[in-house]
């Protein structure tokens, strides 16, 4: 068996989410060759072949995949698609935007966000926002996957000496233009990356009110979230929105403030090891779901909180 | 312009849905469905663009058992002019529904196609772009703000990082985001107009489609329980046992 990673990178590095796609692909067994499709991305791709576990890496390298547009990068796992038994990447918006591409071209199911490998053939995911878990079975020849961040332990960035080889096909569709980009700057860790997080909901009132929990979350090293009733109030930018429909995160502490804990959200953090929960509603459901719970006004809370951390 | 909308059929998202006890699936026995609240957002952004005389006709399409007629009234009540049920009794996967959608575009020739994001039952965030990919489309997902050109949509995606805008050639598939915009409510008048208003019904073999599912589904399990938690009187104690019981702070 012959599996193929597509890298999630921005060019010069491997994100983390390629080395929790890596060891999904470790645990079905087998071949593991990574491709990194991009426009001078020759680093990522010497990043990639130090990844353990990985034997071959290839590398497409043109402007027709700078920007990850969809149509291109699924157009070339396609052409590869064929040499492998299975095709994974991760749970990003840009493994979710071209990946169902590559599967329906291919003709094969794609089998989302999965949580656990059963067998080579068998898979549990998600669904209903996290209420059930299916266990899956494809009988399709390829198996089209996308792998959920927080599921798998990452391998080892290191250790590996896997073989660089270029890959000169270039398709370029046409279809899409890529016109500009906002990319937030962030001076915190990422959210699918940090191991703690503060979280605000609309309870915070305001954008304004947020300067409250950097405060916690520059001591604790945090990354900051969001509910979504936060995002869409314009509190805080839409990518630190956690949930069903945001990220799924699940760090080793979770603090949520003035969050109630729809499902929606929880479906987001509720994997995160610990969670603290501050509302002053004692009803709110994020209770249920918390570790320790406080029954208090956050704007009290939060600022006491801060001075004895 | 014709605007294609897809509406599934799904387990309202109020509902907290239990697992079945045999483990063949969850309970949905007296459960309320609804349409999928990223295909509220769809038809919503369709009516609008009719509203504003960039499209002439908005369809609605739902795949599925012949009780999807309800979520295709629903959305004939938001302003939709007619709906296509593809009536199956089958366990329609995204590639199925994605080639029935691939058989309509063909039909019905639409200018733009809309989809939600994702089905909140299955998650799965596939359907809009293996529509694209098998109609040989461009695809414009989980979008923030559409804005029709000539010939052209430009996009504003959410992505992980921020935003992302982009160009797309129409035809083309839009799957929409939370803040594309704020559906509306159907009011009484149009509830009542909209049962006049025509539904099409064909089969998948009609549209010359194979239906059997790729995958099958083992067994649906309830996720692991969280141990319940304890109620904490003060932030100092608060703090004392993320730093001393959890070990999460130092
Ligand atoms: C299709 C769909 C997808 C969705 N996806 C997501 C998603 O991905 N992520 C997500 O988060 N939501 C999502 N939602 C929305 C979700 O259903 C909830 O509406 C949302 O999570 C509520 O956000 P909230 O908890 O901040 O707000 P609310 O539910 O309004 O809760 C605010 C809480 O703050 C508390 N509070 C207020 N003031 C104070 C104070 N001074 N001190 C302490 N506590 C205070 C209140 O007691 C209350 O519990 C989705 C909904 C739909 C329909
Ligand atoms: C009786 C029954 C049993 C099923 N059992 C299973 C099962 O065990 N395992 C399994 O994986 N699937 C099962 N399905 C299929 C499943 O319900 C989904 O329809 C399918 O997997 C599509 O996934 P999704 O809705 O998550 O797609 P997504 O790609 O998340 O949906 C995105 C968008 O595509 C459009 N769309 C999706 N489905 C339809 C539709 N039917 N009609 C119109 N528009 C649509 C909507 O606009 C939606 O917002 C079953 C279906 C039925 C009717």
């Amino acid at each position: 068996m012959s599996i193929l990673v597509v890298a999630d990178h921005d060019n010069d590095t491997i994100k983390a989410s390629t080395l929790v796609t890596v060891a999904a692909a470790t645990a079905i067994g087998g071949d593991i060759e990574v491709l990194v499709a991009g426009e001078n991305c020759g680093a990522a791709g010497e990043a990639a072949s130090k990844i353990a576990g990985v034997s071959k890496v290839l590398v497409a390298d043109n402007a027709a995949y700078a920007h990850a547009i969809a149509e291109n990068i699924a157009a070339l796992v396609v052409e590869l698609g064929p040499n492998y038994s299975h095709i994974l990447t991760a749970t990003t918006t840009t493994g979710k935007n071209f990946m169902p591409r590559v599967a329906a071209l291919l003709d094969v199911a794609q089998i989302s966000d999965i949580s656990a490998v059963v067998s080579e053939d068998t898979f549990e995911r998600p669904i209903y926002a996290g209420n059930a878990i299916a266990t899956v079975q494809s009988s399709d020849s390829i198996k089209v996957l996308t792998v959920r961040g927080t599921a798998f332990d990452p391998v080892a960035a290191d250790g590996g000496s896997a073989a660089i080889e270029a890959v000169d096909v270039v398709t370029d569709t046409g279809l899409t233009t890529w016109d500009r980009d906002e990319i937030v700057k962030l001076e915190r860790p990422e959210l699918t990356a940090a191991s703690i997080i503060v979280s605000g909901g609309r309870g915070m009132q305001n954008g304004e009110n947020f300067a409250l929990l950097e405060s916690v979350a520059d001591k604790l090293g945090a990354a900051i979230g969001a509910s979504r009733a936060a995002v869409d109030a314009g509190f805080v930018p839409n990518d630190m929105q956690v949930g069903q429909t945001g990220k799924i995160v699940a760090p080793d502490l979770y603090i949520a403030v003035g969050i109630s804990g729809a499902i929606q959200h929880l479906a987001g953090m509720k994997d995160s090891k610990v969670i603290v929960a501050i509302n002053k509603d004692e009803d709110a459901p994020i209770f249920q779901v918390a570790d320790y719970g406080l029954v208090a006004d956050l704007f009290k809370a939060v600022p006491e909180l801060d001075s004895m951390l | 312009m014709k605007v294609l909308v897809t509406v599934k059929r799904v387990v309202d998202y109020n509902v907290n849905v239990r697992v079945l006890s045999d483990n063949t699936g969850v309970d949905l026995n007296n459960v309320k469905m609804s349409v999928n609240p990223f295909d509220e957002i769809a038809i919503e952004e369709a009516v609008r663009l009719k509203e504003a005389g960039t499209a002439e006709e908005v369809v609605v399409v739902s795949i599925g058992t012949s009780a999807c007629q309800e979520q295709i009234r629903t959305a004939l009540a938001l302003g939709a002019d007619r709906g296509i049920l593809v009536e199956t009794d089958e366990d329609m996967q995204p590639l199925a529904i994605a080639k029935c959608m691939k058989a309509l575009i063909e039909k019905e020739q639409p200018g733009l196609i809309i989809t939600g994001k994702q089905a909140i039952d299955d998650d799965n965030s596939q359907t809009g772009q293996m529509i694209a990919a098998l109609a040989g489309l461009s695809q414009a997902t989980f979008a923030s703000e559409l804005v029709i050109g000539d010939g052209t949509a430009t996009v504003t995606r959410e992505i992980d990082g921020g935003l992302e805008t982009i160009t797309v050639k129409l035809p083309a598939i839009v799957t929409t985001d939370l803040r594309l915009n704020e559906p509306r409510y159907a009011s009484l008048p149009n509830i009542m107009k909209a049962k006049k208003k025509p539904i099409d019904t064909y089969t998948p073999a009609d549209l010359g489609v194979e239906v059997a599912p790729r995958v099958k589904t083992l067994k649906v399990t309830p996720p692991a329980e969280r141990k319940a938690g304890i109620i904490v009187e003060t932030v100092e104690e608060l703090v004392d046992k993320l730093k001393n019981e959890a070990k999460v702070i130092s």
